[in-house]
């Protein structure tokens, strides 16, 4: 059901990983409805240097976390913040349609990881992570 | 290399069934109902086949309806007596870990007008005699529980269900469609009413399936249409499957305790492998009432469909019942029912072993399984936040 982009995806994740001090971070999902998302960032003067993630989902959720850190390296955290679902699952070229859900996350967790980074900025604390695993 | 373990899901068609089975595609076509010589020679292989089928489950030749599947049986089953007794009642009981044929015909009758009460099951998948008891009332016409849970192989105490049943006054129906080829059928012995089976998950072919009525039980007919089935079930006579049904079983029957022992080898040296070589793995079902085929785990901090893809990229098929692969949002129903914590459920594999499978596709299943829920968990935040990223802790 997957097309031979995403399963590669799946297959030959790329920035799996923590970023150790990442300037941003941010978790999204939860347990419960089967996938967690953790992205962490490394960003200087504006721009995303690395990217890493650590996803507990299905094949769909795996490939998307992939290619969502692949394209935002060399980003500005603006152009970071552009990249939505629907441009994640255009660059694999198509989900299943029950999948879709899947590409929500990889954008929630950039949009949450550069919110944090912004609050480091102004030298504030936010929540940074939201994992409810009993 | 391809490693099939996955026969809770279908079975290949042994090829002696294959050759009973051919000559009634080309050859002897003729419609059994015909009364030419083409449908007199047919209709002997109907017949045949039926006498062969009732034989093997003990009960006569005329209490056996053919079908096109276990579905279509369980569908008719179910709402065949709940809807010729409805004057009598309005209440049907089922256990919460059937199969979606009976949970979906369940459902409907619900959606029209009936009560239905989901009997729970324990932490090993099965239904508590005393909760039947509990649960049956003086509405109740129809008790459904099936013999064998698909999904962890766990067996159900049939024949106390079926007498609590019939202290009531209520019919028993059990889809019996995962213990056929592992459990000799006595109808008379289990003290069912009902009962549905299924050819292509004992080396039958795929199209096929039967419901025992037991004489003088009534239900309403599904399939309407011509005079096949006693009337019961319309639609022109599957020779070719129906022959292939019957010889599938008898294999199945005379072959039962050497596939049995041999196959319960094949699982017990998995379950054994998996337990001691992977942490954070949880066995799902039952070591004492269970069928020889089946092991189900679930495996923390990953998700099933991630394992099942990996697993198929290296040649290895096996079913997941989790949310993602099955294209819903809710994980399996039967480990729910068991207690299984919902985040740990997603993570769950069920692996079910054949006849055909050899000792070597054990030990290459349990390598691969392993590289497999260690990338999964690599990459997984859960399981990074419980152990820091290793299993040494």
């Amino acid at each position: 059901m997957y097309n031979q982009k995403v399963l590669d995806a799946f297959a030959n994740p790329q920035n799996v990983g923590v970023i150790e001090n990442a300037d941003g971070e941010g978790t999204v999902g939860n347990a419960t409805c089967g996938d967690i998302m953790k992205i962490t960032l490394k960003i200087e003067n504006d721009k995303i240097v690395d990217a890493k993630f650590q996803t507990f989902g299905c094949a769909a959720a795996i490939a998307t976390s992939s290619t969502a850190t692949q394209m935002i390296i060399g980003m500005t955290v603006d152009e970071a913040l552009q990249v939505t679902n629907a441009k994640v699952v255009e660059y694999l070229e198509g989900l299943p349609p029950q999948k879709i859900h899947c590409s929500v996350l990889a954008e929630e967790a950039i949009k949450k990881a550069i919110e944090d980074y912004r609050a480091k900025q102004q030298n504030k604390s936010v929540d940074k992570t939201s994992i409810e695993y009993v | 290399m391809r490693i099939y373990i996955d026969h809770a899901a279908t079975t290949p068609c042994d090829k002696r069934v294959v050759e009973a089975m051919l000559p009634y595609f080309t050859d002897e076509y003729g419609n059994a109902d015909s009364q030419h010589y083409f449908g007199r020679d047919t209709a002997k292989a109907v017949a045949d086949a039926r006498e062969t089928v009732a034989g093997l489950i003990g009960c006569k030749p005329n209490e056996l309806y053919f079908t096109s599947s276990g579905t279509e049986a369980d569908n008719w089953a179910l709402k065949g007596v709940a809807l010729h007794n409805r004057h009598k009642g309005n209440h049907i009981i089922i256990s919460a870990i059937e199969h979606h044929a009976i949970l979906t015909s369940a459902d409907w009758l619900e959606n029209n007008g009936f009560r239905v009460t989901r009997l729970p099951v324990d932490s090993t998948g099965r239904v508590s005699p005393k909760d039947l008891e509990n649960a049956i009332d003086d509405q109740t016409t129809l008790v459904s529980v099936m013999y064998v849970n698909n999904e962890v192989g766990t067996i159900e105490p049939i024949r106390e269900l079926a007498d609590i049943a019939h202290k009531h006054g209520a019919l028993f129906h059990s889809d019996c469609v995962q213990a056929m080829p592992y459990i000799k059928i006595d109808v008379k012995e289990l003290g069912v009413d009902l009962l549905s089976m299924s050819a292509h998950k004992f080396y039958g072919p795929k199209g096929v399936g039967a419901l025992y009525i037991r004489n003088g039980v009534k239900l309403d007919k599904l399939i309407c249409g011509g005079g096949q089935e006693r009337s019961q079930r319309g639609g022109t006579t599957n020779t070719p499957l129906v022959v292939g049904m019957a010889k599938a079983l008898e294999y199945a029957v005379t072959e039962m305790e050497e596939n049995n022992s041999r196959i319960a080898k094949l699982r017990d040296r998995f379950v054994d492998r998996v337990l001691a070589e992977i942490p954070y793995v949880r066995f799902n079902g039952n070591k004492e009432h269970r069928v020889p085929s089946v092991a189900n785990f679930s495996f923390e901090f990953v998700e099933g469909e991630g394992i099942l893809m990996l697993m198929d990229f290296n040649g290895i098929a096996v079913s997941s019942g989790s949310a993602c692969s099955s294209g819903s949002l809710d994980p399996s129903h039967v480990l729910l029912a068991m207690g299984v914590p919902i985040e740990v459920s997603h993570g769950s594999i069920r692996f079910s072993f054949g006849k055909d499978n050899t000792m070597e596709e054990v030990d290459y299943t349990v390598e691969k399984l392993k590289e497999t829920i260690a990338k999964l968990r690599e990459m997984s935040p859960l399981f990074n936040l419980k152990t820091g990223g290793t299993y040494n802790v």
